[in-house]
């Protein structure tokens, strides 16, 4: 309508941007304080003083928050963070996987009361998880028991060396209860909901006639699924793998309730406990946010394309 | 349409077979177990006999729903909270993220910039948010003002200055205000008591949820916006419609759907907000900022009362039914019909 190449600029833009630029600060505050606030040397650090920029810029509180104070007690996150990586990595992957080929069957393989069982398993996704808390712990408390014999062999297993990555191994991912290895499968288990409608909503939109010429070329259930749907899915994968990371890495509830001891605790529960803590100064505290919000504010950064994606699919449009 | 089971189509349900036993246990088989815990006697620890999926005590049917909505002083105010949190907490999440994404869709210059700002709380953890905001919003003492309150003194505002979640107060219509008076005289002077206010501190609480959420819901509008055809726009143009008309009268009804899936997405998150409590706030001073999923965490796993923390458990699943089912229902429905 009105000229675009107007030299004037009209006051509703200037206010438009003022606001934009001062709900931008809002959001950035907090920004501001953990960074600021973890780059401050120890002479620095003082409440009175919080908003103040660092006089000279220090990793002190980084590398107290990652390693701990040994003259203070007090355990560092490093142990927790790799924590969450054995965690996040191999549960992502895998919910993704298992997922993909659940939103294949019932995009796909459509069979009489398939409807039916999405609903049933789409529902999983809103519950809260304190309605399962007590059984899942009671169940993987049981597993403990029922494999507490088979660990005990593994303990004395005489391994060369260079093998003992299998030992390791094994007693990270047994699932239990108190093991990385339960967290993980309990993620997997309760991620079915989200992953399984992201990818039925992802297939349903691939044509129906790219399998049927498929078909007519003689490839059955897997055949179909390795040659003309799987290559189609890296996008989709991207998008579940990246939204079952953040989830999982960021999650609280499941991982405060099953693991019960430091050793194996992500990093969410370490840094609760950090925080709950009254000998941890706060700019120890900030510090670890910052370790803790790091690996996702960096694929956010990276690849936010796709987190976006993820976002909008937890709404069902899809 | 005729279906018969072939070779494939066995292997396409074979498939499906172990996500099916998984929900049905882990989902539909624990909350069954979770119902029948919470109606027995077992609010102690007891061993549970092998073999046997409970321990040996007697049913008391619904007295441990009964005890919670009659005696149970901590969970009516813990209702009070959550009622409190879920509107604010959705109305400012609404009201933030639709303006934004308003604001975003006037042709703005460098607007990935913005959104990218404006949605990254969505990346970062709840336990993050809760250990930042507790330390943001600590008040400090009046001489020694903390966190926001600080800077407010900087800035030459402390009249902004507040108690935020360490304040245990909720507001309320006393009986002897004319709005209490009036409820009384109609019969509702039950509701003149702080058990029916809104706990100040648990706004602190909001803050910083919205501090997260708003920006998804920045994000869902903007999807919504971005779909309605710019030739809507303009022929309610060509008829003299304001800006402000369109908005109003053309693209607003259209959003309509937007608003229920983000109410939907937000309520179910606000009924089982745990995380940020626990990071923040704990149950505050006086349960001021205690809700029914941390109640239930605190009885359970603290203190062994597995059947009351079962039925707060129960509680909570029936509310956030309430809100889901319908919604996935008809949302079923639809995808029947396409």
């Amino acid at each position: 309508m009105s000229k675009r190449e107007r030299r004037t600029i009209k006051p509703t833009r200037v206010i438009l941007y003022m606001i934009l630029v001062m709900a931008a600060i809002f959001f950035l505050v907090p920004v501001y304080i953990l960074i600021v606030t973890s780059l401050k040397s120890y002479a620095d650090v003082n409440l009175a003083t919080m908003w103040a920029l660092p006089r000279h810029l220090s990793l002190d509180s980084f590398i107290s928050a990652w390693n701990g104070d040994p003259s203070k007690g007090t355990i560092g996150l490093s142990g927790n963070f790799m924590n969450s990586l054995k965690l996040t990595i191999p549960a992502a992957l895998f919910a993704a996987l298992v997922g993909s080929l659940n939103g294949y069957v019932l995009a796909k393989w459509k069979f009489p009361g398939s409807n039916f069982i999405f609903a049933l398993i789409l529902f999983g996704m809103f519950i809260p998880y304190q309605s399962i808390l007590i059984p899942l712990m009671l169940t993987l408390q049981s597993w403990g028991k029922a494999f507490k014999p088979l660990l005990e062999n593994v303990e004395a297993w005489q391994l060369p060396i260079y093998l003992e990555w299998i030992r390791a191994i094994i007693q990270t991912y047994i699932p239990a209860y108190g093991t990385i290895g339960g967290l993980a499968i309990v993620h997997v288990i309760y991620g079915i909901p989200i992953t399984t409608l992201i990818f039925k909503n992802y297939y349903a939109e691939i044509p129906d006639e790219l399998l049927e010429a498929g078909k007519i070329d003689g490839a059955g259930f897997w055949g179909l699924y390795t040659n003309v749907l799987f290559p189609l899915s890296i996008p989709g994968f991207v998008v579940v793998i990246i939204w079952e990371f953040q989830s999982i890495w960021n999650e609280f509830l499941f991982a405060v309730v099953l693991t019960n001891n430091a050793a194996v605790q992500p990093i969410t529960v370490a840094l609760n406990n950090l925080a709950g803590s009254y000998i941890v100064e706060w700019n120890i505290q900030m510090a670890g946010s910052l370790l803790a919000a790091l690996p996702t504010l960096l694929i956010f950064i990276i690849l936010g394309r796709y987190f976006m994606r993820g976002l909008l699919a937890g709404s069902l449009k899809g | 349409m005729h279906w018969r089971l072939n070779r494939d189509r066995l292997i396409a349900i074979l498939v499906l077979l172990p996500s099916i036993i998984a929900v049905l246990v882990f989902i539909y088989g624990f909350i069954g177990w979770t119902s029948w815990a919470s109606t027995l006697n077992w609010n102690d620890m007891l061993p549970i006999p092998k073999g046997s999926l409970f321990p040996n005590t007697n049913s008391i049917q619904l007295d441990n729903y009964i005890r919670l909505f009659t005696v149970d002083q901590r969970f009516q105010i813990d209702l009070r909270n959550t009622i409190v949190f879920t509107v604010f907490f959705i109305g400012s999440c609404l009201a933030v993220g639709l303006s934004l994404a308003i604001f975003l869709d006037q042709r703005i210059w460098n607007e990935g910039f913005f959104r990218s700002i404006y949605l990254f709380p969505m990346a970062v953890s709840f336990i993050v948010t809760g250990v930042v905001w507790r330390w943001l919003l600590n008040p400090g003492s009046p001489e020694a003002p903390v966190g926001v309150n600080q800077l407010f003194a900087n800035l030459g505002l402390p009249f902004l200055q507040s108690r935020w979640y360490t304040n245990p107060e909720a507001l309320y219509f006393t009986p002897e205000s004319p709005v209490g008076q009036l409820l009384t005289q109609i019969g509702l002077g039950a509701v003149t008591t702080p058990n029916f206010g809104i706990s100040i501190a648990m706004l602190s609480v909001v803050l910083a949820a919205v501090w997260q959420m708003s920006g998804y819901t920045m994000a869902l509008y903007l999807a919504g916006l971005r779909g309605v055809p710019d030739e809507l726009r303009e022929a309610a143009r060509v008829d003299g419609a304001t800006e402000f008309q369109i908005y109003r009268r053309v693209i607003m009804p259209l959003l309509a759907p937007i608003t229920l899936s983000a109410v939907i997405i937000l309520g179910h998150i606000s009924l089982k907000i745990f995380d940020l409590i626990s990071a923040m706030t704990g149950p505050g001073p006086a349960f001021a900022t205690d809700v029914p999923a941390y109640y239930m965490f605190d009885t359970v796993f603290r203190g062994n009362h597995f059947a009351r923390g079962a039925a707060i458990a129960i509680i909570l699943l029936i509310s956030v039914a309430v809100l889901v089912v319908p919604y996935l229902a008809n949302a079923m429905r639809t995808e029947v019909r396409r």
